[in-house]
Parts: C-alpha cells; structure tokens; sequence
C-alpha cells in the first residue's frame, strides 16, 4: 500500500483535529500568560502620556519624552543611581570572593560528617525571607543588647556604642555583609560542582612537585573552576542595576541613611505611588531601568556564552 | 600522602574557620529563638545571648493571640498551600502538554512562555493590571500571578523528557484521554520533580510580603511577613517604636514588645521553611545549576 504524501497544510489540520485535547488544554494557558505577562506591557505607554487617572486611553495627552527629560534632569535619579551602583559593585566583588573562598577550604575539609554539617549550616539563610533577615541584623548591630556593640565595647575596641543604623558611611557595607551572610553557602555550590570535575590525578602530580596545600588549591583548583568563575561573574554583571530592594527599603528607611540607601527599585516606587500623579512618572523611571537592565543582561549572556564556549572547545 | 605538621596545622585552621562561619550562620536565628522565650521585661535589660533569663511562653501566646497576627498566619498558610497545589498541578500539566514533540504548537507556545520569564512591564503597569482585573484587595492577588512558572515548566518537562515514551504512547493506544495520561500516568512518575517544584513556590510563597504591601495593603489580607515588616519598619524608623496593636497585649499581667514579639514571629515563620529543608536538600546542585544554564 503506497502512503501518499500530505501537503504540509493537511498535515498540520490533520493534527490539529488529532490533537485537539491538547490545543484545548494550552488554550488557557496562551490566555493566562498573555494576560499577565504580555498585557501590562501596554502599560507602558503611560511612560509617553501626561497620565490622568479617570480619562480613558484616548483621552490622553501624549507628551512624548518629557517624563524621561524630567527622569534625566532630576537630581534624586543620579543619587539613587549612584547607590544602586556603588551596592551592586560592593555586593558582586564581596559575594564573588567569599563564595568562592568558601568553597575552596570546604573543599579541603575532611570529615564527611563535619563537612556536610558546614554545608547545611551555611545554605539555611538563602531560605529565609528578607524580613527575617533585615531582624536578624538589626537586633546584632542594635545599639542596646546588640552583640556586636557589646563585643566591640567589652574589648575595648571602641568607647562608646556604634550607632550602624544611622552611619551613613557603613550602610552599603552592611547591605554587603548581609548579602554574604545570606548567599555564600549557596553560591557556593556551583563552585563545589566545579572543583568535582577536576581530575583527582593533577593533585598528586602537584604534591610530587612539592606543592603544598595553598600551592595545590592556588595552581590546580583555581585554574580548574576559573571558566566557571568567569562565566557567572560575566552573568551577574548583567543584574548589577538589581541592587536589591528588600533590604535597603527595610533598614535604609530611617532618615539618618536614606540618602545613601534608596535604589532605583525605591526610586520607582516612591516616585510612583507616592506622589499624586506620579504613576506615569514611576513608570518612566521603571522602563528605563528594565530597558537598560535588558540591554546589559542580554550582553553579558552573549559574552558569557562566547566564554563558556571557548572552555568547551 | 603523609601529612606534615604544616599540613596538620592547616587543617586545624580551617575547621577553626568553618566552626567560626557556623556560630555566625547560627547565632542571630538561635538568639531570636532565646529572645522569643524569655520575658520581654527582662529581655530590655540586654546581655542576653545564649540561654533565656526568665522563661515564657507569653510572647508565643501573644503572636497567636493577637488576631491580626494570627489572622495574618492563617494568610500565609492559606496562600501558600493553595499556590503551591495549584502551581504543580497546573506547571506540571503545561509541562506535559509541550513535552508531546509532535504537538502542532510546541514550538511556539514554548517560546511564548519563556519569553515571560525575560520580559517585564514593570510595577506600575503591573498594578493598574491588576486592578483593572479587580485583584488589588482581593486574596487571589497571592495565587493568581504566579499560577503557573515558566521556569518551573521547563524543569518538570525535562524531567518528563526522559521518561520512557512508549509508556505514554501504548495508553494513548489504548485510547486514554491526555488528562488521564497525565494524572494516571505522568503524574505519579514525576513526584519527584513536583515534589521539589512544590517546595520551591512554597518557599517563595511563604516568604514575600510585597505583594501584601502594595497590591493588598487591606488588614485581613496581611500575611505574617508582612506584619513582621510593619513591626521591624516603625522601629528601625524611629528607635523604640509601639505598634498600635502592642497596646492590647499590655493591658494583661505580661508584657510584650515589640522586639520580643518578632522574635516569637520570627521563629514561627522559620520552623516551616527548617522542616522542609532537609528535603529540599538533595536538589540544590541540580536547581543551583539549572537556574545559571537558564
């Protein structure tokens, strides 16, 4: 029996009818991920609108780019810029550096047990919330019954009790800290990945050399995870206008460190529902950081990609 | 290898070192849990690090006590439980869906949803969304948003990818329908990944209070995060601040504070995520990976 040959057209009708239980089924969901996450993207034509709130889409005034003259001309932009900047500088190079520090003596422990312990212990905090965590400092850095005062006092290391929450100069360091406290044990982990992969035949040849342990660690394993490293600093580089906006909303919002606390993520969202009228703004001010945080990312992931080829290669 | 004294010292250090990172791991959550236990009154006096002073149950007894805190604990139960059943049924159903390689949309409503995870309207486009959707002030600002993850589709399809297709292929001869396929069949060989998806959106759930904040900021429709926040926010704004609600508590023989009172929600808010964690456990390699090739 000759089986004759469909157009591509019949084929695909054949199978719609075939497979109409599935199309039924994805219905839903092409209408459930259209609604919200490709419909708000019409939102973002307020950006262009002198927005009054009551009138409908085509009653409007569009202003074109006044709101983005107004974003670029505003003094608070360039401070909150400049925090979200500074926090996301200070957050990478710390995170990066304790993670991998982490990973490489965790990687030099040899009790089975007590290694996997260190590893429970230091991954828990990744699960807690940002309110739980921004408590957690507060009550150590507190200025009555904080530890660290009591530590620094009773040393003699100061005389009088720091006040951390209200020194301006210390808050992106605290943000850091607290970054590290939160992330290491799990950033950690992709490295601990890495440094498996990495043949156990190197190390003795290294230690016949004469190697010792930080020779070992220095010429084998950091050679060894150096593609990983490079492939997700290049990727995080691409989140650095995501300095975060839990925590610095949460314990930058006294008036002491505010100037110093605020990011682009609060700058939206006071300017946008904290001012009357101010939706359209805050939605300007919105889409150029998701505009610009695309740009970034997509760039650093194509440069990622061509970095993380050459390994394979 | 022989080991040196050099090598032996080393060693030393470094369990020193990881002893050091675990005290600092643990000790703010363990005297949160030391403070939520002792009295309020005593705890003002400071030095208090390692073991309660005066033990009580009072500051617990005013967590569940209180309604609006309690009410917000049963709104975090509930959002999370509903989120997290519906999320795995619904992820998981899409997931099965695209992963039939000859199913005439594959192509396109796979890149219709990961597309999702790349794109963002941003908060305020978002919130006029939402409203005109009538979900501002209403329970199902929680659920609906993230019904279904576009990230957590892709995890379970790969997963149901390398299950044997002839399974799904000889019930789909013997004329089962996909739904049953996919609750008699899939479902079942696929707990694994559903299990980690389910703790995964538990987690999230259970954690956020942005979306209490500004979506619901209605008082029964707070969550326990997000009174937490309000706790934290008023004292870290003005020194030793009382929350207007503190004054119910006060007018009883025991006393609470403010700071006494979150570290009891606090601990409640972690026990959950503690008991799910050895669980959670054995799939961070996979998820921690997973999310960088993303």
């Amino acid at each position: 029996m000759a089986i004759k040959e469909l157009s591509p057209r019949k084929e695909f009708y054949k199978n719609l009818v075939k497979q109409k239980e599935l199309v039924l089924i994805s219905i839903p969901f092409f209408i459930y991920f259209f609604i919200f996450s490709y419909l708000p993207l019409w939102g973002l034509t307020m950006a262009f609108q002198n927005y009054k709130p009551g009138k409908t889409f085509f009653e409007q005034e569009w202003i074109g780019f006044k709101h983005f003259e107004n974003l670029f001309t505003d003094p608070d932009f360039y401070r909150v810029m400049r925090n979200t900047l500074g926090m996301s500088i200070i957050n990478l190079v710390l995170s990066f550096v304790t993670a991998i520090a982490f990973a490489l003596l965790l990687n030099e422990l040899k009790g089975r047990i007590f290694k996997r312990v260190v590893q429970t212990v230091s991954y828990m905090p990744h699960f807690l919330s940002w309110i739980i965590v921004c408590g957690l400092v507060s009550n150590i850095l507190a200025m009555d019954g904080g530890i660290i005062n009591d530590i620094l006092v009773a040393t003699g290391l100061v005389s009088e009790k720091v006040h951390f929450m209200g020194e301006p100069n210390y808050f992106w360091w605290i943000v850091g800290f607290t970054n590290v406290w939160k992330s290491m044990g799990w950033n950690s982990i992709i490295y601990l990945a890495a440094i498996t992969s990495i043949d156990p035949a190197l190390y003795e040849a290294a230690s016949i050399d004469g190697y010792g342990r930080f020779g070992r660690m220095w010429h084998i394993t950091l050679p060894g995870i150096k593609s990983t490293i490079i492939v997700l600093l290049i990727m995080n580089a691409g989140w650095i206008l995501n300095a975060g906006f839990e925590i610095q909303y949460i314990l930058g919002s006294n008036g002491l460190v505010l100037d110093v606390s605020e990011t682009i993520d609060i700058f939206v969202l006071k300017r946008g529902f904290g001012r009357a009228g101010g939706f359209a703004f805050g939605t300007a001010a919105g889409m150029f950081k998701t505009v610009v945080s695309s740009i970034i990312l997509v760039l650093c992931n194509k440069i990622a990609g061509w970095v993380g080829e050459e390994k394979l290669i | 290898m022989k080991k040196t004294i050099g090598d032996r010292i080393i060693d030393a250090l470094i369990v020193l070192f990881m002893c050091i990172v675990v005290i600092v791991m643990l000790y703010p959550l363990w005297n949160t849990l030391v403070t939520s236990f002792n009295d309020a009154r005593d705890s003002i006096k400071g030095s208090l690090y390692l073991w309660p002073r005066e033990w009580t149950l009072f500051n617990y007894q005013s967590v569940f006590k209180t309604d609006k805190i309690y009410n917000a604990f049963i709104v975090s139960v509930a959002r999370t439980v509903i989120s997290m059943i519906l999320n795995v049924f619904l992820s998981g159903l899409l997931a099965y869906v695209l992963s039939n390689k000859e199913f005439v949309f594959r192509r396109f409503l796979t890149v219709f949803m990961v597309m999702t995870m790349y794109i963002n309207a941003g908060l305020i486009p978002q919130y006029f969304l939402y409203r005109n959707l009538g979900l501002i002030d209403s329970f199902w600002v929680y659920i609906l948003p993230s019904m279904v993850g576009a990230f957590n589709v892709i995890v379970i399809r790969t997963y149901i990818n390398s299950l044997p297709a002839s399974l799904m292929e000889s019930a789909r001869i013997d004329g089962a329908t996909e739904m049953t396929i996919y609750f008699k069949i899939v479902f079942p060989l696929c707990l694994p990944v559903l299990a980690t998806v389910a703790l995964w959106v538990a987690v999230g759930s259970w954690n956020s209070w942005f979306d209490s904040f500004i979506f619901a900021p209605k008082q029964d429709l707070s969550t326990l995060q997000y009174e937490m926040m309000k706790i934290l926010s008023s004292s870290m704004q003005s020194g030793v601040n009382q929350p207007d609600y503190l004054a119910e508590s006060q007018t009883s023989r025991s006393m609470v504070t403010p700071n006494s009172l979150r570290a009891a929600m606090t601990i409640v808010a972690t026990v959950p995520i503690l008991v799910v964690y050895p669980f959670l456990q054995k799939y961070f390699v996979t998820v921690n990976i997973g999310s960088v090739k993303e």
